[in-house]
């Protein structure tokens, strides 16, 4: 089999919060068009290690390479950084007073600036990728939860990023707008995106997941594929959270 | 009845009087543009600047505001006249007015804007910032212009109260409504005068609260 290049590396990353130590020593290597799920119990460091890889948050220590830049260096362009990772929230984080395309072309006006037609063109095909090119005019407050969430992935798109992060994409959907969602993240997946995945979506994780990392106190407790993450796991927590997510309520944890 | 009429409603008086109150009219009418445009812009730069939280500035914005909210404008009106010559500066009292309102209305127009921009989800930022925005540009085409319809409802008042306040430089005789009001009065002995300033006042401030209230309706919308 061939090995794709790696496209993120992840060297011995710590973060802490004042006292409290939120990742401690997270080791990760990541190739391109490979689709990472991570799975752990709320504050496990999930959320955390998605956010300093795109430097919302500083690491403490530690050494993350994206395309063999080291962003965690000293004076790295942040903004320029950032534009090549995209990051989807739980919350959508929708811009309230721009419509659809407004949300979609704003980093490409200000960031690349791209000229207003050029710009509006993307946007549209991008709207258009996520199945809303009938909502290019609408305001975040007339779409549903899981149309505002497919804006927000068209908007992460359209600066066609290397790798694509997503915190709990789903998670603040209701149950009949996640198939939507996920749709689109499988539509990513078979375009060839890298794609790092914080969810509690089982289905999803096992049948679009090509590895399943466990995380649990600010470590990786335990990685595989999903076939043998999901059947037989290795560490004993692994099986307690697995245990709990599967047989609690779907999608919640 | 009759005597009712001479004293608040004399033709004769008004009549002789009309040019000069229109003249404070048009005095007033400077005085509140110049103060709204001084107090509103000051108060939204000084709040974005804020946003950058340089710990030495900030220590600045703030002691700006404080001191502004605390002082009666009439006292910073009176001392910027009175007593800047004092310093061997000599401004109008054209200028000691706009500043004396203005600079207040900047200070209590700075806490709007930035309790709005501390009002918007930090997940605004972060999405900006995600996808390549610097700060200033997340500030200017993300935070601000929702902070700013978040600020109206809590500037509208607050503009209005003090732009009346324009009747204050009559102490510092600006021939403004209220000082020609008065003058005219004393030299006619006779109420007339102020009850067409009055008037005067209505038709400057009436659009304006009517204006504000049309600000609060279009674009107040809480997010």
């Amino acid at each position: 089999m061939m090995e794709a290049r790696v496209l993120l590396e992840v060297d011995d990353l710590h973060k802490s919060f004042g006292a409290t130590e939120v990742l401690r020593g997270i080791t990760l290597r990541v190739r391109a068009k490979e689709v990472i799920i991570l799975i752990g119990p709320s504050g496990s460091g999930k959320s955390t290690l998605l956010r300093c890889i795109n430097r919302l948050e500083e690491p403490t220590r530690g050494r993350i390479r994206v395309d063999g830049v080291e962003i965690t260096e000293r004076g790295v362009d942040l903004n320029h950084v950032r534009r090549h990772i995209g990051m989807v929230f739980q919350a959508f984080n929708l811009y309230p007073h721009l419509t659809a395309l407004g949300n979609v072309t704003l980093a490409l006006r200000k960031v690349i600036r791209m000229s207003r037609p050029e710009a509006e063109a993307r946007g549209r095909r991008m709207l258009e990728h996520v199945g809303l090119s009938d909502k290019v005019d609408a305001r975040p407050s007339e779409l549903s939860g899981g149309q505002q969430q497919r804006v927000a992935i068209a908007r992460a798109l359209a600066l066609e990023p290397k790798l694509m992060l997503f915190d709990e994409p789903t998670s603040a959907l209701d149950p009949e707008l996640v198939g939507g969602v996920l749709r689109v993240m499988r539509d990513l997946r078979e375009e060839g995106m890298t794609m790092i995945v914080v969810t509690h979506e089982m289905s999803f994780a096992r049948d679009a997941g090509d590895r399943v990392l466990f995380m649990d106190g600010g470590e990786i407790l335990d990685e595989g594929p999903p076939a043998t993450m999901f059947r037989d796991p290795a560490h004993p927590r692994t099986r307690e959270f697995l245990r709990r997510i599967l047989h609690g309520a779907p999608g919640g944890a | 009845m009759r005597g009712l009429g001479e004293t608040f409603f004399n033709g004769a008086v008004i009549a002789k009087y009309l040019p000069a109150l229109l003249g404070g009219f048009r005095v007033t009418l400077a005085l509140a543009a110049a103060v709204v445009t001084l107090g509103i812009f000051l108060g939204l730069a000084l709040a974005m600047a804020r946003a950058f939280r340089i710990r030495a500035l900030n220590w600045l914005i703030v002691a700006f505001v404080d001191v502004f909210r605390t002082l009666p404008q009439l006292v910073v009106m009176v001392f910027l006249y009175f007593g800047l010559p004092y310093a061997g500066l000599t401004i109008s009292a054209f200028l000691a007015a706009v500043l004396g309102l203005g600079l207040v209305l900047a200070a209590f127009a700075e806490e709007a804007f930035w309790a709005a921009i501390t009002a918007i989800p930090r997940g605004q930022w972060e999405a900006a910032r995600s996808t390549g925005l610097s700060f200033a540009q997340a500030l200017a085409s993300v935070v601000m212009p929702q902070a700013i319809r978040v600020a109206i409802p809590l500037l509208t008042n607050r503009t209005i109260a003090i732009t009346k306040g324009t009747a204050l430089a009559s102490v510092i005789s600006v021939p403004e409504i209220l000082d020609q009001a008065q003058s005219a009065m004393s030299l006619s002995a006779n109420a007339s005068p102020l009850v067409v300033g009055g008037a005067l006042y209505l038709a400057i401030f009436a659009p304006f609260v009517a204006f504000s209230r049309w600000l609060e309706r279009r674009f107040g919308w809480i997010i």
